[in-house]
């Protein structure tokens, strides 16, 4: 099984690298991908330099190019394409049809993912980004149990990645328009879910509030912790009681699964946080390698990869997620 | 212009179900499209009963569409879609890639909402496989549509969320089953009491979202009543209206009277305004946030 780590800068690609890291993913500096945020992701130069940093180690770089174009900047994403398959990189993460018809016609030696983006959560979906683009993996929203990706491998050529650790989208990815809804920023095509600069904290009388585009998204006591002001991770009043409507702040932590995901056929498993310090890409490297090493012999999760782990979740809280289904 | 009426988002009661559509028949819509569309734990109508109330409307001369769900998770998702693409009778539309692979190769079918069609490139993919008509993605704005019809090389007719409660999200979780302590797989259909989703506040009251299921709604009415014309030089063709609790039927009267040009847009506007379940808004087709109004 095959580590996924992301880097939203070169210390963090070395980081993912040195510790263990089969592949890095990472994006370039604009709204080409997923995590269009200020300060982040890798101009040209510095992705030259990470690739060769990379393939010096024997390990892959993937280019994200996972947001969708429109006719007035269409040839910023075909550039990026182009760009990337210039410089070397190993594959490229897309979700529009479009844009992997033409890295297929342009580029056939560059190997296509099909991004979480693309929203493809059935064998069906998957097989149709196969057949035309010759897509050779598919990254799985974060909203299946493990008996649904179990029956997706089963039925598909394409290799099946899922997300293992980080933060966790409830809806599913692709097929969210909530920060567009509420801020205008659109995930689908701008490359950010609340960016910072629709955000606003502010002390109150009644306590901490967290504000996107001005709309109270969260209003926490003192001593409560405080999460990252997305829509899904908001206190809203539905039908007289005031809850988190959506679901509690937490972190996806699977590493208990990794023995299940190995039997079904997952391929790969990716550590979310491009967003995410060097330092928290080299910590959670390193436990997910020694795990997934630890996998031939008798696997067992040390209270000690939890306990690093466990640092590093939103709301200090772990869930399964969609995997075991709580909710279900 | 043409008018549709979308899918029935919401759960309501069997009787219900029928006598809105027996209403709709002698409506002023041109287009229905019918089917459920949200979830499939969902069981007042059968495929079967939604193909009758099909042949009624096309008796009635309406076009009919059957619609898929958006998010399909197991092997038991993929088989409603299936049906629905073999129904050998109505045109279909896909709301799902894996329903475009069903799909692909067949003529006349609908490229729904929830594909994610922003540009020229991938719709005139889809129309080569067979998609006849597209319908632009809730987050569409004017130059969206109007740059991807220009850039599409084949002739597709183009169709717009212009009406009603939005459907901004999926997720596999139940919302509405969340809010009564429920399981999903035990949520005891829950959803029936609301006929227009829950509706959900922020904690200064400020109505901001509707919780349908496993779907999330705009609490706010998005409504392009007063783009007519702008819809008209982007190039869409169609005005697709939502389905709600409060007379359906004279919201199509209102929107085809202002597409005829008999009511003016400040007039359609009020007249829509009284049975609304929530303000009205327009912003994304203004490349603002979705729900404000311009």
């Amino acid at each position: 099984m095959e580590l996924v780590c992301p880097a939203g800068g070169l210390p963090a690609l070395k980081a993912a690298v040195d510790n263990g890291a089969d592949w890095v993913y990472l994006g370039l500096r604009d709204d080409t991908n997923a995590r269009n945020f200020p300060g982040l992701n890798f101009d040209q130069d510095a992705l030259a330099e990470g690739l060769v940093y990379a393939h010096a180690r024997g390990r892959k770089v993937l280019v994200a190019i996972n947001t969708y174009p429109q006719a007035s900047s269409w040839t910023r994403w075909t550039g990026a394409v182009d760009r990337i398959a210039r410089l070397g990189a190993d594959a490229a993460i897309v979700a529009d049809p479009g844009l992997m018809g033409y890295a297929r016609r342009a580029h056939p030696a560059l190997e296509l993912h099909l991004s979480v983006q693309g929203s493809a959560t059935s064998h069906e979906a998957i097989n149709f980004f196969h057949e035309h683009f010759g897509v050779k993996r598919a990254v799985l929203p974060r909203v299946l149990s493990l008996a649904q990706v179990e029956a997706i491998v089963r039925r598909t050529p394409v290799e099946i990645e899922v997300f293992g650790f980080g933060g966790l989208c409830v809806m599913v990815e692709g097929r969210c328009a909530l920060s567009a809804w509420a801020c205008g920023e659109s995930p689908n095509t701008g490359g950010a879910c609340s960016p910072a600069r629709a955000v606003r904290w502010q002390e109150m009388s009644a306590g901490l509030e967290s504000r996107l585009n001005g709309i109270l998204i969260d209003r926490y006591a003192p001593g409560e912790r405080a999460a990252y002001p997305t829509v899904c991770k908001g206190r809203f009043a539905a039908d007289g009681e005031s809850y988190y409507v959506f679901e509690e702040p937490a972190s996806l932590n699977t590493l208990e699964l990794l023995p299940q995901f190995l039997a079904v056929g997952v391929r790969a498993v990716k550590i979310e946080g491009r967003q995410r310090s060097p330092a928290y890409v080299a910590q959670v490297t390193r436990v997910w390698r020694e795990a997934i090493d630890s996998l031939e012999k008798n696997f067992a999760v040390k209270p000690e990869w939890s306990a690093q782990l466990a640092r590093h979740a939103e709301g200090s809280q772990c869930t399964l997620g969609a995997f075991s289904r709580p909710w279900k | 212009m043409r008018i549709a009426l979308g899918p029935l988002q919401y759960y309501w009661p069997r009787s219900s179900v029928f006598s809105f559509y027996e209403e709709v028949a002698a409506s002023a819509a041109d287009i229905v499209y019918l089917g459920e569309v949200v979830c499939s734990r969902r069981h007042e109508l059968e495929f079967e009963d939604w193909m009758e109330i099909g042949g009624a409307l096309a008796a009635a001369r309406k076009e009919v569409v059957i619609s898929t769900q958006a998010l399909t998770e197991s092997e038991g998702d993929l088989k409603l879609v299936r049906r629905a693409v073999a129904n050998g009778v109505f045109r279909v539309e896909a709301n799902d890639m894996g329903a475009v692979r069903m799909l692909q190769g067949t003529a006349g079918w609908v490229a729904g909402p929830h594909l994610n069609v922003y540009n020229g490139e991938t719709l005139g993919l889809l129309a080569r496989l067979g998609a006849a008509r597209w319908v632009a993605p809730v987050e569409a704005t004017r130059t969206m549509v109007s740059d991807t019809l220009a850039a599409c090389a084949a002739a597709v007719e183009a169709e717009i969320f212009a009406h009603g409660r939005l459907p901004l999200a999926f997720s596999a979780r139940c919302f509405t089953a969340r809010r009564f302590n429920l399981q999903k797989e035990s949520c005891d259909y829950r959803c029936i009491e609301f006929p227009d989703g829950m509706l959900l506040q922020t904690r200064e009251s400020r109505p901001f979202l509707a919780v349908n299921g496993v779907q999330t709604q705009s609490a706010g009415v998005y409504s392009l009543i007063g783009e007519l014309p702008e819809l008209r030089a982007a190039g869409v063709g169609i005005v697709r209206i939502s389905p709600q609790s409060g007379d359906t039927p004279g919201l199509l009267r209102a929107w085809r009277a202002a597409c005829d040009g008999e009511l003016a847009a400040a007039d359609a506007r009020a007249a829509l305004a009284a049975a609304a379940p929530g303000a009205f808004c327009n912003g994304f087709w203004h490349a603002r946030p979705g729900l404000e109004a311009a």
